[in-house]
């Protein structure tokens, strides 16, 4: 939002400037100053309706990698951005751990940082799961992001990367996506018999699981 | 029941939640074959309030203290990471003035953060005295905070595009007054503990993980660097002007227990250098950059991580345009760290475990969140 009207601005007061420049050479005329100024303000009001791109505003990501990747992918991966200098690709859900086994095998990706998940109710693909990873070879850090359904059940990345373990059954913990064939697929940070997972946006902060706090510490409420 | 009380069979044991060498509540069950460590498995979660979720429903300057409380050992760089992150998605940087003030106290709280390991983990070990020496100089750095903001261990020592506060009158000169007293001090510790017999035999050969395990279990900060990977965030990827400062990257070979030790005390040394040097030339001018009063940061994602004392601490923030954060994730190195703890722990004796534990360096306000 912030970046938009800059752009903008400069363009509206060149003309204005051109403007007010070209009146003295001719003569004291004190009229042409007021209609220069109504035409920058239409040319200001203009572009404000565009302003709500509510969409990340991503540029293409284009190198050796994102060349090799689509010929060994196709069209398993749907985009390949970049936003602020990082960049990510969106795959289609299972093709996250071919990817990340291709990325650690051939290209030198062999440190998964983090796996998290974003909640987005209002979608059809209500969740967003996303696996960051790092090469010391490279020193390059990407981002890989899956759309999910609800009860989508994707496939562990155990397998490529031990340090999935946890991070996986934090994701089950804190969205409730299961991942099939993960060995140990419990909670991690909340209580075993916790009801409800407590970073899906349904979930408010206030009442969580009012009953496992009335059963389990004696007390009303958790507030 | 056929064989005598000779017989040597598997044994459950539950160590914590609450146990001296667990620094916090956690809670090992522990399989054990005589004294031999066969299997472990972490409980964590006893310390967990949800930051995340209490990051959703603050605004993004309402949400900067809460971080303090997660490392709260380290909370200048649990600052620092996530006004870094921030700052990346509100597209601003932080004056220079205001980014050697932000290199000074982190390196600073690195020290802190290594000293209130260093005794400590002594102390699990069996070492009583190095825990009365590492306060004494932690105090000082927690005074140097003090004086700065205020606070001693949640600092909340930054701001969204800079610092708060202007240094206060003699900062430099306390700064460098600590560094001159602390070289000597390192000195202490070491001839206190490197030579030590009982030291270097509890620790050496523990807990050993290697290069390769350390990648595979996404292992980082001292950890990785004692088993030979020269890798910190600071040279690999500089924030904060970290890449005008003159400084090593310590590493050992063997990844265990004792290298982790020997890794932690050179990196101190080494932040002494880097508060000298960034003493040494503070830039004038403004300590903030120009910030909306109300932070709106466009739509969009980043994710953006520094080297945390313990080791890659990153945050993912997922703006929807609003003024609070949709989503606010943290990459937390305790966490990810101690998931190796069964790797390390297998196979060796229960006092080694404890000693295991100790050398990851762990905080639970981390882990759990």
């Amino acid at each position: 939002m912030a970046d938009d009207p800059k752009p903008d601005a400069p363009e509206a007061s060149k003309p204005g400037s051109e403007a007010a420049a070209t009146p003295p050479g001719e003569a004291a005329a004190p009229p042409p100053p007021a209609p220069p100024k109504p035409a920058p303000k239409p040319a200001a009001a203009a572009p404000k309706p565009p302003p709500p791109p509510a969409v990340m505003q991503t540029a293409p990501w284009e190198s050796e990698l994102t060349a090799s990747l689509k010929e060994e992918f196709g069209d398993a991966i749907t985009e390949f951005s970049s936003y602020l200098g990082q960049n990510f690709l969106v795959a289609r859900p299972g093709a996250a751990i071919p990817i990340l086994q291709s990325l650690k095998d051939n290209h030198g990706f062999d440190y998964l940082v983090d796996i998290t998940a974003v909640h987005w109710p209002k979608r059809d693909e209500q969740f967003d799961l996303i696996y960051v990873v790092y090469s010391f070879a490279r020193n390059e850090r990407i981002r890989i992001k899956v759309k999910l359904k609800e009860g989508d059940r994707p496939e562990t990345a155990v397998d490529v990367h031990l340090t999935a373990d946890w991070l996986e059954r934090e994701v089950f913990d804190m969205f409730g996506i299961e991942f099939e064939g993960h060995p140990n697929m419990k909670r991690i940070l909340m209580p075993d018999e916790w009801q409800g997972h407590p970073l899906r946006k349904e979930v408010s902060i206030l009442g969580m699981d009012n009953n496992w706090v009335q059963q389990n510490l004696g007390i009303e409420s958790g507030q | 029941m056929s064989g005598t009380f000779l017989d040597s069979t598997e044994l459950v044991l539950n160590m914590g939640p609450q146990h001296p060498s667990t620094h916090g509540v956690l809670r090992v069950i522990v399989k054990l074959d005589g004294e031999k460590v066969t299997g472990t498995e972490c409980v964590i979660g006893y310390l967990h309030r949800g930051v995340e979720k209490i990051g959703e429903n603050r605004t993004y300057a309402m949400f900067a203290p809460y971080v303090d409380r997660m490392d709260y050992v380290a909370a200048v760089s649990n600052g620092l990471g996530y006004c870094l992150a921030v700052e990346k998605l509100l597209n601003v940087e932080a004056p220079p003035r205001a980014q050697v003030v932000r290199v000074i106290l982190t390196e600073l709280n690195r020290i802190a953060s290594h000293l209130l390991w260093l005794g400590t983990h002594a102390l699990d070990i069996g070492a009583i005295t190095p825990l009365f020496y590492c306060m004494r100089e932690r105090e000082a750095t927690l005074n140097i905070f003090e004086k700065y903001c205020g606070a001693r261990l949640t600092t909340h020592a930054f701001r969204i595009g800079g610092l708060q506060y202007e240094t206060y009158e003699g900062f430099e000169q306390e700064c460098l007054a600590f560094c001159d007293m602390f070289l000597p001090k390192c000195d202490e510790y070491e001839e206190l503990l490197t030579g030590n017999r009982i030291w270097v035999q509890r620790l050496r050969n523990v807990g050993v993980l290697n290069a390769e395990d350390c990648k595979a279990y996404g292992v980082t900060g001292p950890l990785l660097r004692a088993a030979g990977v020269k890798w910190d965030l600071r040279k690999a990827q500089p924030y904060s002007g970290y890449d005008k400062y003159d400084f090593e990257i310590p590493t050992c070979e063997n990844g265990d227990s004792f290298d982790r030790y020997i890794i932690r005390m050179r990196e101190m040394r080494q932040s002494v250098r880097i508060i000298r040097q960034a003493v040494a030339d503070i830039p004038a001018g403004p300590i903030m950059a120009k910030v909306p009063k109300v932070i709106k940061p466009p739509v969009g994602e980043v994710y953006v991580s520094i080297e945390a004392p313990k080791g890659e601490l990153g945050y993912y923030i997922v703006s929807d345009g609003s003024t609070q954060p949709y989503r606010v994730r943290v990459r937390p190195p305790s966490f990810v760290n101690l998931q190796s703890l069964d790797k390390m722990a297998r196979g060796s004796l229960v006092a080694d475990l404890v000693a295991v534990i100790g050398t990851i360096d762990i905080v639970l306000g981390e882990v759990d969140r």
